[in-house]
């Protein structure tokens, strides 16, 4: 895969609307056959980037190459790629059938066997019996299914997805998480995904790329932005976390705002201000003077100010200070329940926390 | 790749949701109730309709059927169909085919005009949409007799047109009082009827459905072919009836533009209510031209009002 040559390749891309800059100088590469997910939150310029790969939005500056060739300018017909819209756009005067051959027939495939084609692919997503119908008279996971499938019948090199599934409710999104993925690997073809759900993200995606106000704050594997994120906002952004401000000390030690040292081995130099991440589940709770000798020096303490009982765990709310802290305990590991009020300890693993400078 | 070998883990397929099943009284109720609150509130307009549109048609239509007298007035007697079997003759039957003709030439270039300027309108930001809108709007703050006088003087034998083109070496235009002049008339005084419908179905379509077509591969043609042109259908039709209509009918554009020489079928029914006083034939003429009006409508509400 190391010198095969990226499906999409993205290098100092900005897209401005008048005043607005809605992709800020963005570098992106996506691997042939990638499960790709944008991630971020409203506003932050995932669909504008995903209309400039689709070439219904020319950037403002920057290069953009799809299979090696740069495509710029190119109008969105003469490009290997396909959409699914967020609102499906399925054109309302049309059968499903001609919906799904549309493409095929405007690219001069004879009528025959566009419609054969088309007619498997209505097959391949469950549609049979359905080519007859106008889009009105689907329901919205059908039209989904349309979508996808008017898409995938010109066979492209990549499949662009704007939040394809935002308009589900819950169990159908889910079933058509799991089809979409099968569906991904069958083909090997490129998806590239926008969504805001960072759970669908983090399950259905080989690599993720954050975005936050036009700017590429990250992109890695699900693990890599959920233990080590490179930003206070990805750390943030994805799942939920402890930001704990501090100083480098030295590179094993960090001091907090009160003046307390932690251990914390950082690639900062001294005086770098950083921010400790720290997820909740990776906190331990207990009595004070019960913290383990190893865990002495990654440990805190303070008073229980909340604890909720939500079945599989506990989560108690601590205050340190001037902080507070998110405290997830398996229900399995907590002989121990602690009341508000409670003085405690918290204490984690040297190697749970992680460091973000920016 | 191919798509027709893949094999799937099975899924259920999906399912449509049953609509609730509404107890049957309560349907009926319910529709009892919305069709009487419907009825009082269009009470006004319909004793207005009634009043101003149903009577007179009806005296109309009573009057086709009337006999002529000696004396030019006509009888309310002797039911008969002569004002319909005049209509046969030969130089009615002329007229009623030069009408339908100009009718329909001014209709297609409204149409050939109007498509292009309805569509750069529906795509410009909305103060300049605006803007124009009033532009199209204006010649309606002016009468439109006055109007058709105003393209006389400018089609003259010394008006500005001529004088343009004499200096242009094209020589004198001479198209007044020929068909082109009242084509011309006719296209200028319902060019807004074209524009406006056409501009309202445009303006609604979902954009987003034109950058689908691109995106499959579609080109700007063949978009506008396979996808903006169909959905403006509505705008199309009812922009070509509003145009069709009035010109088939239309009597004060042939007059003046025409000076009335060819006579068409609003100039014939006028002549045969104040001139010839042969009232049975003029609304035995009236009678057919709501007809074929009426059946253009019905046209329109088939096929553009299910379109979408
Ligand atoms: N055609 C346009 N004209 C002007 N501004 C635009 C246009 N399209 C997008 N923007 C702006 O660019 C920014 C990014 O928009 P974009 O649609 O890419 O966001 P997004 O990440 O897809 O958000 P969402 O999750 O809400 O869909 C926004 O501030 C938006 O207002
Ligand atoms: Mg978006």
């Amino acid at each position: 895969m190391a010198d095969a040559v990226a499906a999409v390749e993205i290098r100092g891309v900005t897209k401005r609307f008048d005043e607005v800059v809605a992709v800020d100088d963005v570098d992106l590469t996506i691997a042939d056959g990638e499960f790709f997910a944008m991630l971020g939150p409203s506003g932050c310029g995932k669909t504008t980037t995903l209309r400039m790969i689709a070439g219904l939005e020319f950037p403002t500056q920057g290069s953009l190459r799809i299979f090696g060739e740069e495509v710029g300018t190119l109008p969105p017909n003469k490009r290997p790629v396909n959409t699914v819209f967020q609102n499906y756009a399925l054109f309302p005067h049309m059968t499903v059938l001609d919906n799904v051959s549309f493409g095929l027939r405007m690219s001069g495939v004879n009528k025959t066997e566009a419609r054969q084609r088309a007619g498997e692919m209505i097959e391949l997503v469950q549609l049979d019996g359905m080519a007859a119908r106008k889009p009105n008279q689907l329901s919205g996971g059908q039209q989904q299914r349309v979508a996808l499938a008017r898409a995938l019948v010109n066979k492209p090199k990549v499949l662009l997805l704007d939040e394809p599934l935002g308009a589900l409710d819950l169990k159908l999104r889910q079933e058509m998480q799991t089809e979409l993925k099968s569906l991904q690997r069958e083909l090997g073809v490129s998806f590239v995904f926008v969504t805001h759900d960072q759970e669908e993200a983090l399950t259905m995606s080989d690599r993720i790329a954050v975005m936050d106000q036009g700017k590429l704050l990250q992109v890695g594997s699900a693990e890599d932005l959920y233990a080590r994120p490179a930003s206070r906002f990805v750390a943030d952004f994805i799942g939920q976390t402890n930001l704990i401000e501090a100083t480098v000390a030295d590179n094993n030690t960090i001091v907090l705002q009160n003046g307390q040292r932690l251990r914390a081995p950082s690639p900062h130099a001294a005086g770098t201000a950083v921010a400790m991440s720290l997820r909740p589940e990776t906190i331990q709770v207990g009595a004070r003077g019960s913290v383990p000798a190893v865990h002495e020096a990654t440990s805190l303490e303070g008073v229980i100010s909340s604890a909720s009982y939500l079945g599989h765990s506990m989560v108690y709310e601590v205050s340190i200070d001037w902080i507070d802290l998110e405290v997830r305990t398996p229900m399995v590991l907590s002989e121990e329940r602690f009341a508000p009020g409670s003085e405690v300890a918290v204490w984690w693993d040297r190697r749970s926390d992680w460091l973000v400078a920016e | 790749m191919s798509h027709g070998a893949i094999v799937r883990p099975p899924m259920e397929p999906p399912t449509d949701p049953e609509p609730a099943e509404a107890t049957p009284e309560f349907e009926a109720a319910n529709k009892r109730l919305d069709r009487r609150r419907g009825l009082l509130l269009a009470l006004p307009s319909w004793a207005f309709l009634t009043l101003f549109f149903a009577v007179p048609l009806l005296i109309v239509v009573v009057y086709s059927f009337a006999t002529r007298n000696r004396f030019g007035g006509t009888d309310l007697s002797g039911w008969n169909i002569e004002g319909y079997r005049e209509l046969g003759q030969e130089f009615v039957r002329n007229l009623v085919l030069r009408s339908l003709w100009l009718a329909i030439i001014t209709t297609v270039i409204c149409l050939v005009v109007a498509y292009p300027f309805a569509y750069f309108l529906a795509t410009r930001s909305p103060a300049v949409r605006n803007l124009m809108l009033v532009f199209v709007m204006i010649p309606f703050w002016s009468n439109f007799l006055v109007r058709n006088y105003a393209w006389r003087v400018l089609l003259g034998n010394d008006g500005p047109v001529s004088q343009a083109t004499e200096a242009a070496g094209l020589g004198e235009t001479t198209i007044l009082f020929t068909q082109s002049a009242v084509v011309l008339g006719l296209v200028y005084g319902f060019l807004p009827f074209m524009i406006l419908p056409l501009y309202a179905a445009i303006e609604r379509m979902d954009w987003s459905l034109v950058e689908a077509s691109r995106d499959l591969g579609a080109t700007g043609w063949q978009t506008f072919r396979q996808v903006s042109f169909p959905l403006s259908l509505p705008g199309v039709i009812a922009g070509s009836i509003l145009v069709f209509v009035p010109s088939f009918g239309a009597y004060v554009t042939p007059q003046i533009l025409g000076g009335g020489k060819d006579p068409m079928l609003g100039t014939y029914i006028v002549a045969q209510f104040l001139e010839a006083r042969n009232w049975p034939e003029g609304a035995a003429a009236s009678t057919v031209l709501m007809a074929v009006m009426l059946g253009a409508t019905l046209v329109y509400f088939r096929t553009g009002g299910r379109t979408l």
